[in-house]
Parts: structure tokens; sequence; C-alpha cells
């Protein structure tokens, strides 16, 4: 029986060496995979044992903090958000009950020590076999907070957002979402966040979405920019070529008329490229389109980053790609007659644009005609006083959209606008500012979509900005425009 | 060194290591557990100090490396029991002392031939039977966790289907031994009895749903046929029915179909029926290599509501291999081995058939259970409720698991005596 009994012993131990292979699969490869899990309750309690890292702004300003509790024999770390509403959708939260969203979530991993930086993994395993509790590596923002703060106060009770970017680098220095919320109740209060947004003019308020990267608008005539880039980087058409405006377009037998202000339609007569740019002349820009077809306009949108997900560190479902949508869903056009080409080239048809991405297209303009990858967080930083680097972002070319010249002849025609056409009250003294201005009509008779997209100081650009608004009764000019002027004035005055 | 003194010497390394355990423990919660606790290790290693004199006496050839074994394990499992919830801990406590009680009093009654239980096979086929079926009697019959395996009589519960593998390993030896070369033949006749016995026990699992005993009484029954006969096609040919009647059983009973739809994807229903694998599994995952530490691994929320049911039961394992990681947990499952080699080797070494039979019987039970368990956790076969040998808590398990060391003991001492 003997031979038998061998047999018997090696399958029995083959069943149990199973187990250890096992074993290593779940305690080693499968770790990273089941560790970021939403429904990961184990995780949701363990993630609190660590002493989570800081989040600060670019100028020092402490955003995310830890509060320590003791139960059951534990310590927790839970969050505090000193800074309350100040970058609440960006920040985002880590809560039990919530579990996480923004940076909290996207960033979890070096927040917990938990990434596999060669510093990080030896700190980690140190505190480890020390028994001392793991300390998550610090973030420090790019965004200002004075800034920051002076475009929440200045969007006020409207529903919106405001986008501000250093062009030459991608950097974003501004990003405010409204209405904004205060994160310290998400944690057992999170009821209270929905009550306290109920003052803004929208419904329903939503504080919780980041409009910045995540609104979907249409963006009206600022998107003439886009339409400006692609005809004047194609050569179709020069600054000083003219048109003739009776008012209106013919697209499929219909008229389109000139936006209607209080004297009704507006008729401009003949007039070049410049001033069909200055005063936003639907009809010119109508021509426009149909001359250079909906595929070339949207060519040069996707240059400037349309219809990909805008780049950044915060999570990929908190971001939305622009471009046309059709039935709620992303739309690239392969043949031009499923298109409106001269509706698309002042930013109606199915146009839908996140302000990220028309900050984008300012900062793009802004930047000779390159757009840089925008990016949130500066570095990485090892916890104490005197942390080393665990890593550091590095601006990055993310598309050349237009030529250096039509960078530079856009530049000059977006300054005329600010100077004497639809965007005056984006003017700074001593600064020469370009801008575009925005109305969308929403179908609601009145109500508009307005938006304003500029960068400063023309010559040589230090910030670019967009604005979106919802539910504006005014126009871009006098409703978008004064926001992005605080932001800039904010951002310029001690220079970034 | 007479085998003896090697025992009582690696049952000295014991005693430090559950010192040092419980310690750690301590040291890591020490809000919640108090000092005194570690008075504990002292009275866990003299109850084995104890079982070692009866040894002494009774087997003093016997292997001496299983008791220090079944120490650790116990070690190890009273440890994170008492971690988990200090009342546990001492109620499991008292099942080791009881434990204890039965491993000496088997080695005294059986001390002189404890191959009289041949005589008395059917008796104990028939007790199997009998065991197992006494859940499904209404009155003390209770169901738990969705499994009718317990006899509750007043304040006492247990779960006499862990007597009845004893029993069961018992009437197989004794009658394989018997009819071993017939059975070799492969005549139909020959197998009444044999299926008889197994076909009740079967039926009777199926009635109490409880899946895990399935497939070890199934396990237990192929392996010592094949170890008795030699035949393999016997093996094929039962595994083979085992997969299609879990074919069938996949059909017919929802139990199964639930059990099996869960092993495959368990995230189907991440908040339901999946829920205490998906969080077991995080559980594995959070020890990492090293572990978080005894006492350090996370089984609850803040609040103190447990985030894994049935955890020092079933799950045991999984909170193991949180606190202890990965290499703790191959330790622990290194420990289950080398018990294991040492049942073979005393099965090899014994010089009669029913002895052999017992012996690998015994320890082929004890792997067995060890990887349906495990493996269920693991995802390796579809997770069924079941302890985990000396480690979970449990009284009827540790009980019988003791019967199971005294057997394996007796075996070896007889074995090494005639040499």
């Amino acid at each position: 029986m003997n031979r038998q009994i061998t047999k018997l012993a090696i399958v029995a131990l083959v069943l149990l060496s199973a187990l250890v292979v096992a074993t290593t699969y779940w305690q080693t490869w499968a770790v990273a995979g089941l560790a970021g899990r939403q429904d990961n309750a184990i995780q949701r309690v363990a993630q609190f044992t660590v002493r989570r890292g800081l989040i600060y702004t670019a100028d020092g300003k402490l955003l995310a903090a830890r509060r320590a509790k003791k139960a059951n024999g534990q310590t927790y770390y839970f969050r505090r958000y000193p800074a309350g509403d100040l970058a609440a959708q960006l920040v985002g939260y880590s809560t039990q009950s919530r579990s996480r969203a923004g940076l909290e979530r996207s960033m979890n991993d070096y927040l917990t020590a938990s990434n596999s930086h060669l510093n990080t993994v030896l700190r980690r395993t140190l505190d480890r076999l020390k028994g001392a509790t793991i300390t998550g590596n610090n973030l420090v923002l790019t965004i200002r907070s004075d800034a920051q703060r002076a475009a929440l106060t200045a969007l006020d009770k409207n529903c919106g957002a405001a986008v501000a970017i250093e062009p030459s680098t991608g950097r974003v220095l501004v990003m405010a979402s409204s209405p904004s919320y205060d994160p310290n109740l998400v944690e057992g209060h999170f009821g209270a966040i929905a009550r306290r947004a109920q003052g803004f003019n929208c419904s329903p308020p939503a504080p919780l979405v980041n409009r910045a990267t995540d609104g979907l608008y249409t963006p009206g005539s600022t998107f003439k920019v886009i339409t400006a880039a692609a005809a004047l980087d194609t050569g179709t058409f020069k600054p000083d070529s003219t048109f003739d405006d009776p008012g209106y377009c013919i697209e499929y037998g219909k008229k389109v008329s000139n936006f209607a202000d209080q004297s009704g339609p507006e008729v401009f007569g003949h007039v070049d490229f410049v001033t069909a740019l200055e005063h936003s002349i639907n009809a010119v820009f109508c021509e426009i389109g149909k001359k250079l077809g909906p595929l070339t306009v949207l060519e040069y949108a996707r240059r400037f980053g349309f219809y990909s997900d805008p780049p950044l560190e915060t999570p990929s479902n908190e971001r939305a790609p622009s471009g046309l949508y059709d039935h709620g869903r992303l739309f690239l056009p392969h043949d031009p007659n499923q298109v409106d080409p001269g509706r698309l080239a002042f930013g109606q048809e199915r146009m839908q644009v996140t302000p990220i991405q028309m900050a984008m297209v300012a900062a793009g303009i802004a930047n000779g005609g390159v757009v840089m990858r925008p990016y949130v967080v500066e570095k990485v930083v090892a916890p104490g006083l005197r942390g080393s680097t665990i890593s550091r972002t590095h601006p990055h070319e993310l598309s050349r959209a237009v030529s250096p010249e039509t960078a530079a002849q856009l530049t000059q025609m977006m300054q005329l606008v600010v100077e004497s056409g639809t965007g005056t009250a984006a003017q700074i003294s001593g600064v020469s500012v370009a801008g575009k201005t925005g109305t969308a009509e929403t179908g609601a008779s009145g109500v508009n979509t307005t938006s304003f997209i500029a960068f400063a100081p023309a010559e040589a650009p230090k910030v670019a900005v967009a604005v979106i608004l919802e539910n504006q009764h005014g126009v871009g000019g006098r409703t978008a425009a004064p926001i992005a002027k605080t932001i800039m004035e904010a951002l310029l005055r001690k220079g970034t | 060194m007479t085998a003896r003194n090697r025992e009582l010497a690696n049952l000295v390394v014991v005693g430090v290591l559950t010192g040092l355990g419980f310690a750690s423990v301590y040291i890591a919660r020490q809000s919640v557990i108090s000092a005194g606790s570690v008075s504990y290790a002292l009275i866990f290693l003299g109850l084995y100090l104890a079982a070692h004199l009866v040894a002494r006496v009774t087997v003093p050839s016997a292997d001496p490396y299983l008791l220090p074994l079944t120490g650790l394990l116990t070690a190890v499992g009273l440890t994170e029991i008492y971690r988990l919830g200090p009342s546990d801990a001492f109620r499991q406590g008292v099942w080791i002392v009881v434990g204890v009680a039965v491993f000496a009093l088997t080695l005294v009654a059986l001390r002189n031939d404890f191959r009289v239980l041949e005589s008395y096979k059917y008796l104990f086929g028939v007790s199997a039977v009998g065991l197992l079926m006494l859940p499904a009697l209404p009155g003390i019959g209770t169901t738990i966790n969705g499994a009718r395996l317990w006899v509750k009589i007043g304040p006492l519960q247990f779960q006499p289907g862990e007597l009845a593998k004893i029993a069961l390993i018992v009437f197989l030896a004794g009658y394989l031994r018997e009819k071993r070369e017939v059975l070799a033949q492969g005549r139909l006749k020959d197998f009444g009895p044999l299926l008889v016995i197994w076909g009740a026990a079967m039926l009777v699992l199926v009635e109490t749903n409880d899946l895990g005993s399935a497939l070890l009484y199934f396990g237990i029954f192929l392996a010592m046929l094949y170890v008795a006969t030699g035949r393999v096609a016997f093996v094929a040919l039962g595994i083979g029915l085992f997969i299609g009647g879990s074919a069938v059983a996949y059909q017919v009973v929802a139990r199964v179909q639930e059990r099996v739809d869960i092993w495959l994807n368990p995230w189907q229903d991440p908040h339901g029926k999946g829920y205490q694998l998906i969080q077991s599994t995080y559980s594995i995952a959070n020890g990492g290599y090293g572990g978080t530490g005894f006492g350090r691994g996370t089984f609850t929320t803040t609040g103190g509501t447990d985030l894994i049911p049935f955890v020092n039961t079933d799950f045991i394992y999984s909170a193991l291999a949180q606190e202890l990681g990965l290499i703790g947990a191959s330790a622990l499952l290194l420990v289950y081995m080398v018990f294991v080699l040492r049942g073979f080797r005393i099965s090899m070494l014994a010089d009669d058939g029913f002895s052999k039979l017992l012996a690998a019987g015994l320890t082929f039970a004890f792997a067995l259970q060890a990887f349906i368990i495990v493996g269920g956790l693991l995802r390796v076969i579809p997770l069924t409720g079941i302890t985990l040998p000396f480690v979970s808590y449990g009284g009827s398990s540790v009980v019988a698991n003791f019967i199971l060391l005294a057997g394996l003991m007796l075996v070896s001492n007889r074995a090494n005596t005639q040499r």
C-alpha cells in the first residue's frame, strides 16, 4: 500500500502548495487592482490608518489636512479641509461614507504612500518594520489661492466655471466651479451641501460636479476663434479679407440672422475679417464656415484638444471631451453633410465645450500656436518639513494647433475685440488684453450661456482664461468678461 | 534524544512563539486588551505540557512533531481569535482544554491496542450516519448561515459532522482492510455496503446543505479506496461521478448554483451574495508581503461594525493573511504541510492494513479540509463553509481534530515500537 500512500501524499502536498501559489497571487499581483476598487470596504477603512498626505496650493495654502481620531484601539486619520469651498471639486474628498473624488481619488496612491517610487517604498517598508504609522506624500498644486478666491467671489451666485492657465507651461492657476461646496460636510452632513447651493441660478445646482472639466456648454461666439484659426492657418482667408454682411446668411435656403440686440438684428455691410471678429458678426462666420467646410473646422478644434478628455490629473470620469454631441454622445462626423457648417462656425450646431478646453484654446494662441498639456499638480513631496521631491510635473507640449504667424494675427484680432469690440469690459489699465466673447442661445427665450476667453498681456502672455456662465440674461461681454478680468488682474498683480 | 524529549523541546519553542504572538497583539491594541492577557500564553503552555506528559506515559514512541505542530496551529488560531474578539477567545480556550482532555482520554483508553476499533467498524459506520442525521432532526437541529449543521441541547451547541468524519474514517479503514482484495477485482456486489454508507452520507449532506463536508467526505472516500485497492480507475470513476453529480446539483440545488456563480464572478453581486468572499479577498490583499502585523489589521469599520461576517470561523485564514502577510500565511500553510507529511510517514511505517488506512485517511482528511476552506477563500474552488483545522473558532472542530491527532499518535507509537 505504500506506493498508493506516497501518491496520495503527493496529491495532498500539491493541493496545499496550490494554496501557497494562490495566496501569493492575491497578496502580490492582485493587490494593486483590488486596492483601488470602490467596493473595497477593508481598504476604505484601512486607508484611514495611514496619515494621508497634505495638499497645498502653489502659494502654500493648506487645502487638505488631517484629523486624528482613536477608535477600537486604532488611530484613524480623517480629512479636514481648512480652506473649505476654495477648490472643492478639484481637490475632491476622501471619506468613509462616500469614498473619494477629485485629486483625493486620482492621487490616492501618492497620498497614502502606496505608490511605487523608490523613496516612498523604502520609507513605507521602514515604517512598517518599526511599527510606525505610514505617512503619505504631500501634493503641491499649481493653483494660486488668491486668484482662486477672487474667481469664486466673482462667480458669485452664478452657475458656471472659470479656468486660468499659464500659456507657456500649461499650469492651471485657477479652476473654480460654481456653486462650490464645503468638503467638510461630505461626511455626515451630505444633505447640507445641496441645501446650501440652493441660492444659485441653476437647477439642480449640482455643486459636486467640477464644471470646469466636466461641464459641457454651447460655446457660441468664443468658438469663432477656432474658426478664425482654421481660416487663417489654411490660408483660405487673411485678416484683411473682405466680406459683405447683409445681416444674415443663407443656409439650406433659410436665413440665419446676426445676433439680435435691442434694436433688432445688426447689419454691418462691407467689413474685413478683423472687424467681423471684433464685432462677432455671425453672417460672416457663417460664410467662412461654409467655405472651409465643417471637417476642416473640426480638425482645427481637434488640434486644440477637442475630442479627447482634457488631460489633467483628476479622475477621468470627472473630465469630459469637447466636440459635437449627438443625442448625448460625442460625435465626430466623417461626412461634411452631417454637420451644418455655418452654425458650427459660430459655435452653435451641437458643439459642446468644457471651460478648461476653451482656456486651452486661449492658451494655445497666447503661446504662439502651441497648446501645452494642462496640469494641476506641481509636485509630489515626501512628508516632513524638508521632504524631498518625489516627482515634479514638467511642462509638456500637447500639440501645435496653428502656426506662429496665425497665432500672432489672431492675437491682434482678439486685442481689438477688447479694445473696441464686444469685449471692452475686460480691459485692464496698462495691460493689453486679447479676448473673445460668446453668447449662446439655449432655446429658452432670453436665457443664454455666456462665455469669455482671453489672455494677457497680449504681447507676452502670462495668463489665459476662460469663463462660462449658465442661465444668463445678458451677453458674454457684459457677464463673463468682467469675471475674466478680475481673475487676470489677480494673477497679474504679483506676477506668475 | 528520545522522541518525547524532542517533543518537549519543540513545545517550549511553540510556547515562546505563543507568548510573542499574544504580546504583539497586546502591544498593538493596548487600549482594548488588558496586560494580564499574556498569561493566556502561560496557561496555554501548561496545557500542552500536560498533554505531553500523557503522551510520555501512553505513547512513548509516537511521532514527536505532531503535538508541537498542533500546539502551534491552535496558538495561531487562538491569538487571532483573541485579537478579533477576546470573549470568543476565552470560549475557544475552554474548547482547547476539552480537546486536550479528549486527546488524553483517547490515548489512555486505546494505549494497549487501538486496533480493537476494527472489530466495531460497522458500529462506526452506522454512528457516522447517525451523527450526520442529528441536525436534520426537528427540535435539536439548528440552521446557521444557511447550513443545517448544528445540534443544540440546552446551552450546548455542537457540530456532530466533525465527529462523524472520524467515525467514517475508522469504518472505511476497517471495511477496506477486510475487503481490499475483492474490491480490487472490481466486482460490483462487493461495493454494496460502501455505496450504501456513502450514499446515505451524501443524501444527509445535501439535506443539511453542507457542501464543504460533502466534498470532504467524498474526497476521503476516494482517497482511502485508492490506497486500499491501488486502482486509479476507481478514482477516475469517482471523480467522474462527482463532476456529473455536481453538474446536476448545479442545475437543481439553488445553493450550489449560487456558490459556483459567486466563485466564477463574485462581483456580480458585490453587496449581496458576493460580499463575504469579496471582502475576504480584500482582506488578504491588504496584507501584502509582510502583513499589517498582529493586531493592526482592519476587520471593522471605524465604528466597530464587522466588515467580514464569520471572520473567526470560515474566514479566519483571510484575517491571518492580512495580519501576517504572505510570509506568515505561507508559513502557516507550511505547518499544515509538515503535519501532513508526518501523517503520511506514520501511515507508511505502520505494518498492518488497518493502521495504514486509518493514518492515511486521517491525514488526508486533515489536508483536504484545510484545502477546501482556504482554497475556497482564495477562489481556487467554490467557497463552502468549513473550519480550518485547529485554527478556526469552533468547539466541535477542535475536539474532533484532537481525536484525529490522538489517532495518528497511536498508530505512530505502535509502528515505532515494533521496529
